[in-house]
């Protein structure tokens, strides 16, 4: 079974470029060019050395001794939260800017969410002196005003998306018609592993750097490449991605995804695409997606902005379907009291996307000897607000 | 043979209406088609809505968010047309996103509109090679056209091959844009305009994109079999509702 994208661009019968034909353009030339950019050697230098130099990698592999003895098993944790902008969405909007530069174009759009990726795009426009706009939800760009404030100052414009539920899907949309709009001089930086071929590959690639690093830094501490499980929580599934694609064929390594149940799998509010959704079109290509029964995207629900999405990217419904991946749902409660429960014994704050994947040790056992890595993707700091509400902190 | 040929054989420029089904009331869509027609209008692309119209700027992204609201479905939709060929006589071409048809059933969708009498459709995010690969047998065996756009930037190698593959007409996107985003055209467009009437291409081609009035729509036909016009309509029906159909085309077709 070949878990990468085949040279249609499909993972099984996922992927592919759904996408009308003002973006054929575009999307074409990527798809012709970024294998053969990214192999470059210059591209790789700069790549490897903006990843050392300016984010801080390789992020640690952090062994979580107190949470492991809790558990009472090994637990390893991918410390992508400690990136510069606090998680793992600048892995891949430093290597799509050096792409954006080798295609000659000047004008970088983004969309976001809970602002994470909006921010690691605006960096890295700033880093090397692009314009950049960022569509943002108009309800996002209310509950998120830490991160808009920190694109402003970075120097991006921030465009409230006011269609539809003025959310992820929404502002993905926007971004979508702008680069229709402009198609000459703009590249438009996905922030999840979404998107019409290339683009779930392209970042698939970029956050690959996240299960290279674990392998070593493994072999170091364990004496081992091989964990038995590898643990990302999913929205669009970037995170996740990374964390896989070095194990994606290594039968020996379990792979763990993890949706956002959001008030539980069958509230009506919840984000669990892998339980709730169907083979749809979202965003130009071929996935599981919640949709009504005649095919109107809905609305996904999740505490986590990040994981409140109503698709998944195409890898991972291949990763579903083929049970190569054994999916979890966790439920806001759940996610909350994980986090906070970091905190008390790492002295971790998480992302509460993050804290999704670490509610797992509460569900699933794992044996003594178990080594599980669990990717960290990100700070909490966004989310202060979130757990002060929450917990009447 | 199928209207959409004959009344591309017919000696005159086309004047093609978008609407949105179900919008603005959910029980509009037949009289909005019956009106059009006898005002004079050459074909009718009826919208089926979807949540997340991609390619449409706000006119037609608020029409379908409402006509969703207001309770459009495929189903819905299939059943207001189930007589229109009983009352109405030009080609209609159902346009929509590609989602809301594969959840149907592409199969069970065409052969629907083969009963109903639709001629052909428009599907902007069914990729030419998609359909070619998969789809382009159930089409023809329903007797369906299936309708590709070009833009400003599809490389003459491509318009070649959407030529080679298209049975109708090719909608030719004025611009770089989205729909309802223009309004009149530059030196830039009819350049463009130029550049495709000098192709010699098989299927003749109708403009859409940035055509509101009587001033874009002489323009258009200048150069192509005829032109689409549809958030201007949309914005007509927001504004004045349905009794005023007549006047809007009207004024479209005055000369």
């Amino acid at each position: 079974m070949n878990y990468n994208v085949n040279e249609k661009g499909y993972y099984g019968e996922f992927g592919g470029a759904f996408i009308p034909e003002m973006l054929y353009p575009n999307v074409e030339e990527l798809r012709q060019k970024y294998l053969k950019v990214m192999a470059e050697p210059e591209f790789q230098k700069e790549f490897n050395q903006l990843l050392k130099d300016y984010v801080g990698r390789p992020s640690p592999l952090y062994f979580a001794k107190r949470l492991s003895e809790k558990y009472n098993t090994k637990i390893y944790l991918k410390r992508e939260d400690l990136n510069h902008t606090g998680a793992h969405k600048i892995n891949n909007t430093i290597g799509q800017i050096l792409m954006a530069k080798r295609l000659g174009k000047t004008r970088i759009i983004a969309e976001t969410g809970a602002g994470q990726h909006g921010v690691a795009t605006a960096t890295v426009c700033a880093l090397m002196g692009l314009e950049c706009i960022v569509y943002m939800g108009e309800i996002d760009i209310a509950r998120q005003a830490p991160n808009v404030a920190r694109m402003k100052m970075l120097g991006a414009k921030v465009v409230p998306a006011l269609s539809g539920s003025r959310t992820l899907k929404d502002a993905t949309n926007e971004a979508i018609r702008d680069w229709i709009n402009n198609p000459v001089n703009t590249h438009y930086i996905i922030g999840s592993a979404i998107g019409p071929h290339p683009y779930p590959d392209m970042v698939t690639r970029f956050q690959a750097v996240i299960s290279e690093e674990i392998k070593w830094q493994l072999k170091e501490q364990e004496g081992r490449e091989n964990p038995d499980y590898v643990v990302a929580c999913i929205g669009g599934g970037s995170n996740a991605a990374g964390t896989y694609y070095h194990y994606l064929h290594n039968p020996d390594v379990g792979i763990i995804a993890v949706e956002a149940a959001g008030l539980g799998v069958d509230s009506g509010e919840s984000a669990a695409t892998s339980v709730l959704g169907k083979e749809g079109i979202i965003h130009g290509c071929k996935t599981l997606l919640m949709q009504t029964k005649d095919g109107q995207i809905t609305e996904p629900y999740s505490i986590s902005a990040g994981l409140d999405y109503p698709g998944v990217g195409p890898m991972h419904a291949h990763l579903a379907k083929t049970r190569r991946a054994e999916f979890m749902a966790i439920t806001d409660e759940d996610a909350m009291n994980a986090g906070l429960e970091l905190c008390k014994l790492e002295g971790i704050i998480p992302a509460i996307e993050s804290s999704h994947a670490l509610a797992i040790f509460e569900q699933r056992t794992f044996k003594q000897d178990d080594v599980i890595v669990v990717s960290l993707s990100g700070r909490g700091d966004k989310d202060l607000q979130n757990y002060i509400e929450y917990f009447k902190i | 043979m199928n209207r959409i040929k004959q009344k591309l054989n017919e000696d005159k420029k086309l004047l093609s209406i978008y609407f949105t089904a179900g919008y603005p009331k959910i029980n509009d869509t037949v009289s909005i088609i019956q009106d059009l027609e006898k005002n004079g209008v050459d074909m009718i692309e009826i919208g089926l809505p979807f949540s997340d119209p991609l390619a449409d700027g706000p006119t037609i992204q608020d029409s379908s968010t409402k006509a969703l609201k207001n309770g459009m479905t495929t189903e819905v939709l299939f059943n207001q047309l189930k007589d229109i060929r009983k009352t109405v006589e030009i080609p209609l071409i159902i346009m929509g996103y590609f989602n809301p048809m594969f959840q149907y059933g592409v199969e069970a969708f065409c052969k629907k509109c083969k009963e109903i009498g639709i001629d052909g459709l428009i599907i902007p995010d069914l990729p030419v090679d998609v359909y070619h690969e998969e789809y382009q047998t159930i089409f023809e065996k329903y007797g369906l056209i299936n309708v590709f756009l070009i833009t400003p930037q599809t490389s003459d190698e491509r318009i070649r091959y959407i030529d080679s593959i298209s049975t109708g007409f090719i909608y030719m996107v004025s611009s770089a844009s989205t729909t309802g985003a223009q309004s009149g055209f530059g030196n830039e467009q009819t350049a463009y305009f130029e550049r495709i009437a000098k192709m010699n291409l098989k299927n003749p081609q109708i403009i859409g994109f940035g055509i509101s009035n009587n001033e874009t729509f002489t323009q258009a036909t200048q150069y192509a079999k005829g032109a689409i016009i549809g958030s201007a309509f949309v914005k007509h029906l927001t504004k004045s509702g349905v009794n005023t159909i007549e006047k809007f085309i009207h004024a479209i077709l005055k000369n």
